[in-house]
């Protein structure tokens, strides 16, 4: 037992450093024991007897670092923050009070623990001698002969292998749960309600230092605020509930980049989860990175089957559930709900498209890999097996479209659009761009306010007011604006079948972002 | 726990919740009542009501509107506190 060199501040911001040249006398305590209370008075005696000559110190192992402390008893003896604990846990504390006189040398003369009049005497006396001081010691009779400590707050449990684990180098410092051998961890964790429904793997120290090799960044480096309790993400949380969702190391950066994007402002993650409507986060990837980890952006690329795919989305969602504490029935107010809650992320197929990728698009480098999230709801089909031109097959979009939320519901935010392969070789084959697909769904789905009018079949739509000031036979259309409408390319090669994910509210709900995937 | 076989990392933040005590309950509703419009349609017609109900059956009463920029986000801080110090009491009205 030892305590090692340090340098911690007083509560006056001085730094204090030991050992030093002069006798010490370190008096680790915290405020909640009793019998540290019980103490300080006479640690408070000793540092005016014999402070002169001795560093009499309070190491505190309060969060506030002994403010409280000094707040409620008068102390003039210097008070020493060690909320951290690490100078208590390498100091093998584990009781406090726990005294300790070292000699002018920095060897350790004396330790004991609690409240011990005998050993308190014992000590002024011999500091009497040692600095020559004469001190006015306490009143002896009004001080109990023993009276025992409390446990320090360095073994607590939880805290002592987060200390340990820091000590030794180990990056990780999340709480160790242990799982006795009689419980099966897989139902352990869906006790615990950290499951999204599914079983999860369980999250070792060994996988998660595995997947935490995925990505160069600190794992404790705080990346995010999680909504809706705002609750900091550190890396290695990220990390932990990535080994959960069955991420291989690899995919790390892309549910990094992904939990930064739902977690910008203009996501506004909080509206998202506490709607009762459909959206949830839906992440798309682009760049190099696709190919890297094996996404699936071909055949089937909405659904099953391919692990990226599957576990990247479900980690965002697990990092809102567990760190974000969004549940169902919680602040996640869904009526309905719709499956990609559990996952929803999938890539562009870019080779495959005849257009920039969306991330280019939205101002990234073609080499950079990204993420966007968007606050969607469920994939939506639609076909046209027939248009063989560019302008009667984005007319089929636009009366598609038509339909979404409601055919009378106009005026609409952001639509995220998939185009597949045969859809792409068509619009193609005329030539078309993007902004010409996005006129005519907006041409074609746009409707005079007299169809939009609320009647006595249908309670939905303008009110009368509306319908007079803008009049029965000017067209509105169905997005507000046509830069509103993301089309992106994915799918299998046969099939003329494309896909929407209705949005949320239009405007004041939420915007999507795109976030650059890191190393 | 004894034996323990496998350890797991909590995923979770790890943060005890903070409970806050309640305020004091006034005993009668006298003073300023602030009535807070979402923004959510016909919000204003549940509000509207209410003030005429509230005019009707406690005269004398002081009543101050707010309303929230958005019903997508949570009342700006500075409207929370604003309302916090103008009033009594408040009335949080959702519509559909």
């Amino acid at each position: 037992m030892s305590v090692p060199s340090f340098s911690l501040r007083d509560s006056e911001g001085e730094d204090r450093t030991f050992p030093g040249e002069r006798p010490a006398l370190l008096c680790f305590v915290h405020r909640d024991c009793p019998t540290c209370l019980l103490s300080l008075p006479v640690i408070e005696a000793a540092h005016v007897g014999f402070g002169s000559r001795m560093d009499v110190w309070v190491i505190a192992q309060d969060q506030d670092g002994g403010a409280k402390l000094r707040e409620e008893h008068t102390l003039s003896v210097p008070v020493l923050d060690d909320s951290e604990l690490e100078i208590s846990f390498a100091s093998e504390i584990e009781t406090v009070p726990t005294v300790i006189e070292f000699g002018p040398g920095g060897e350790e003369n004396r330790r004991f623990v609690g409240f011990s009049a005998t050993d308190w005497k014992r000590l002024f006396s011999d500091a009497a001698a040692a600095t020559q001081l004469e001190a006015e010691e306490p009143d002896w009779s009004t001080f109990p002969e023993l009276r025992p400590g409390c446990g320090s707050r360095s073994v607590e449990p939880g805290i002592v292998e987060r200390l340990q684990a820091r000590s030794e180098g180990s990056p990780l410092r999340a709480r160790r749960i242990e799982v006795g051998s009689s419980v099966d961890p897989f139902e352990f964790m869906f006790e615990q309600g950290l499951c999204d429904g599914l079983p999860v793997v369980p999250p070792t120290p060994e996988r998660v230092l595995r997947m935490l090799e995925g990505s160069r960044r600190d794992p404790q480096e705080v990346i995010a605020e999680v909504a809706p309790n705002y609750a900091p993400l550190t890396v290695e949380k990220v990390a932990i509930n990535a080994v959960m969702a069955g991420c291989r190391p690899e995919y790390l950066p892309v549910v990094l980049a992904g939990v930064e994007a739902i977690c910008a402002p203009e996501f506004n993650l909080h509206g998202v989860l506490a709607t009762t409507f459909f959206a949830t986060p839906v992440l798309l990837v682009n760049g190099p990175v696709r190919q890297r980890i094996g996404m699936n952006s071909g055949i089937n690329c909405l659904g099953q089957g391919n692990r990226a795919n599957s576990t990247i989305g479900r980690a965002v969602q697990l990092i809102v559930r567990n760190v974000g504490g969004g549940r169902p029935g919680g602040v996640d107010r869904a009526t309905l709900g719709q499956p990609g809650k559990l996952s929803m992320c999938f890539a562009e197929h870019e080779e495959r498209s005849n257009w920039e990728p969306f991330h280019v698009e939205r101002g990234f480098a073609a080499e950079a890999s990204t993420v966007t999230a968007y606050a969607g709801g469920a994939p939506t089909g639609f076909m046209d097996q027939r248009a063989r031109d560019a302008r009667t097959l984005a007319t089929s979009y636009g009366l598609s479209l038509a339909a979404v939320s409601h055919p009378k519901q106009y005026s609409l935010g952001e639509i995220l659009v998939v185009v597949p392969p045969e859809h792409v070789d068509t619009f193609a084959r005329d030539g078309w761009t993007k902004a010409q697909v996005r006129e005519q769904i907006q041409s074609a789905s746009e409707r005079p306010v007299r169809e939009l009018a609320r009647d006595p079949q249908c309670a939905e739509g303008l009110p009368e007011a509306v319908v007079r000031r803008l009049g029965a036979d000017r067209c509105i259309p169905k997005f507000r604006s046509a830069d509103d409408i993301a089309l992106v390319v994915a799918g299998g090669e046969a099939g003329k079948f494309g896909a929407y994910f209705q949005g949320w509210i239009g405007s004041g709900g939420s915007a999507m972002t795109t976030r650059e995937i890191g190393e | 726990m004894t034996d323990p076989e496998l350890v797991i990392l909590d995923p979770t933040d790890e943060r005890v919740p903070v409970r806050r005590a309640l305020a004091a309950r006034p005993s009668a509703l006298e003073g300023t009542v602030g009535l807070l419009d979402i923004s959510k349609p016909r919000g204003d017609v549940l509000i509207e009501r209410l003030e005429e109900r509230l005019r009707e059956r406690v005269p004398g009463l002081a009543i101050v509107r707010y309303r929230k920029p958005t019903f997508t986000r949570p009342a700006p801080q500075d409207l929370r506190r604003q309302i916090a110090e103008e009033c009594g009491f408040v009335i949080e009205a959702l519509a559909d």
